[in-house]
């Protein structure tokens, strides 16, 4: 049975990833990550865990040795955030399209100029589109079980594709939260050992990541993106057994009071928990409002987030991230494209928020709400609004 | 990928396009996008210098059974450092579409 124990969540994070018996660690210190790899590399330092812990000289070389590793057929973790992650993603597309099952938690932070260290999700989006399978946690329990979850995903042979696992920087890293951390023998039998098909073998040897010409590359892109999106029902199955196993279950779109409710907001991350509050204190008033956490990013969950807005009347996304001249938010506009062909589907309303550490209280997501309905009634001369900024 | 040159569907590709056939690279022809080719005159040839063998920075002339040179057009860019080279003037470069 499984004990619940006050931790932080980075700490948290690196025992999930001994739980999972990493070979390699491959990774380069940045805030508000660090305390994840740090506290590998002091389980490794102290034989509590059998990995090799390779500190590298950046980002790009973190990935880089990542990929090495898994394709001898390691089970390869890593951690980086903001900068750290732009530093790495040319990397990123590598591991996706060589298939190679690398997992890697990222403490999203803002990305510069001006220098912030502190959260929101520009560092993800900015990857949106490098191939990664990549999930979005609320708090400390869910990064656990969804770093366990991402081995067992991304290894699966009918995946063998990457695994982001989004956590909020400071707000869920630098945070003590109770946590049931499984034991060693439920993990064991949850996430089977790492086996690469086609590893690399001086006695077999083969060609990885090699010449792409006109001729073939389109065929390669086409294989990329259909394993990508037939990911989803691996990732569909994996949680459906984990919350058998282990009593906690996820969904690619998961609803709060959403059910009927004629306006919805929508939030990925730990600001989902402050919106559960201000949705309970909303309701408390008698409004007719819900929420919908958005936990699974890549591949994007289209036909589960179809059925869970189609009643409602209005969309509130609350993005954490600008695309700047553009549609506003990241997450709105791939959510407007989603339902663009709908008949019936609610005004989907932009609000960027939460930038670089700043934080939404529970009447911040109230002002979000009353902001988004009025917005629908009376229409924007913006594409999208930023909330809380001052004048 | 076993085969090469325009044949294979996307389902037919090893996982991350690995290639599990080692070696099949010389089943590859990189010389399909020259220009120019250099064609050889016999006449002008002393079948003994060996510059443009020498100087190819492709490794594609080789010295035929009858001792004269001649490029393997496969793999020959077209770059023209044969025919510069040549002393007696014995390599043209002809544009590909003549």
């Amino acid at each position: 049975m499984a004990t619940r124990i006050g931790m932080e969540v980075s700490l948290a994070i690196a025992e999930a990833a001994k739980l999972a018996n990493v070979d390699v660690v491959a990774a380069y210190p940045i805030t508000p990550q660090t305390h994840i790899v740090e506290h590998l590399a002091q389980l490794v330092a102290d034989g509590e865990l059998d990995a090799a812990y390779t500190p590298v000289e950046s980002e790009h070389s973190a990935m880089s040795a990542c990929l090495g590793a898994a394709a001898v057929g390691a089970r390869a973790f890593t951690a980086t955030a903001g900068q750290g992650l732009e530093l790495m993603h040319e990397v990123l597309y590598v591991a996706s399209a060589m298939r190679l099952p690398v997992v890697m938690a990222v403490a999203n932070r803002a990305l510069s100029a001006p220098i912030s260290i502190w959260g929101d999700h520009s560092d993800v989006m900015a990857v949106r589109d490098t191939g990664w399978i990549q999930i979005f946690v609320e708090n400390g329990q869910q990064a656990v079980d969804n770093v366990l979850c991402a081995f067992r995903i991304a290894e699966d042979h009918r995946v063998l594709l990457p695994v982001m696992v989004h956590l909020d920087g400071f707000h869920l890293t630098h945070v003590i939260e109770p946590v049931y951390m499984p034991e060693q023998s439920e993990v064991d039998k949850f996430l089977p050992p790492y086996q690469y098909p086609l590893p690399l073998d001086p006695d077999k040897p083969l060609t990885m990541g090699g010449f792409g010409p006109p001729y073939i590359y389109t065929e390669t892109k086409k294989a990329q993106e259909v394993a990508l999106t037939a990911a989803k029902e691996v990732v569909l199955e994996c949680w459906h057994e984990f919350g058998g196993v282990f009593g906690r279950h996820y969904s690619p779109v998961e609803g709060y009071h959403s059910e009927d409710a004629k306006v919805l907001l929508l939030t990925m991350g730990s600001f989902s928990e402050t919106a559960m509050d201000a949705i309970d204190k909303m309701r408390g008033e008698g409004k007719d409002v819900g929420l919908i956490k958005l936990r699974l990013w890549r591949p994007f969950p289209f036909k589960e987030l179809r059925q869970a807005v189609k009643k409602a009347e209005v969309l509130i996304v609350l993005d954490r991230a600008i695309s700047f001249g553009g549609p506003g938010g990241p997450v709105c506009s791939e959510i407007r494209s989603a339902l663009y062909h709908e008949d019936k589907k609610p005004k989907a309303i932009s609000i960027v928020g939460g930038l670089g550490g700043r934080d939404i209280t529970v009447a911040g997501f109230e002002s979000i709400v009353s902001r988004g309905i009025e917005i629908s009634q009376t229409g924007s001369e913006q594409e999208f609004e930023m909330f809380g900024v001052r004048e | 990928m076993a085969e090469i040159e325009g044949e294979l569907a996307w389902k037919d590709l090893e996982i991350g396009a690995i290639i599990a056939e080692p070696g099949n690279t010389v089943q590859y022809k990189t010389g399909d996008w020259k220009s120019q080719r250099p064609v050889f005159d016999k006449s002008k040839c002393n079948k003994k210098c060996t510059l443009c063998y020498i100087f190819c920075p492709e490794g594609c002339i080789e010295r035929k059974a009858d001792g004269y040179f001649e490029a393997d057009l496969s793999y020959c860019k077209g770059c023209g450092i044969c025919a510069t080279e040549c002393h007696r003037k014995a390599i043209t470069m002809v544009e590909e579409e003549e």
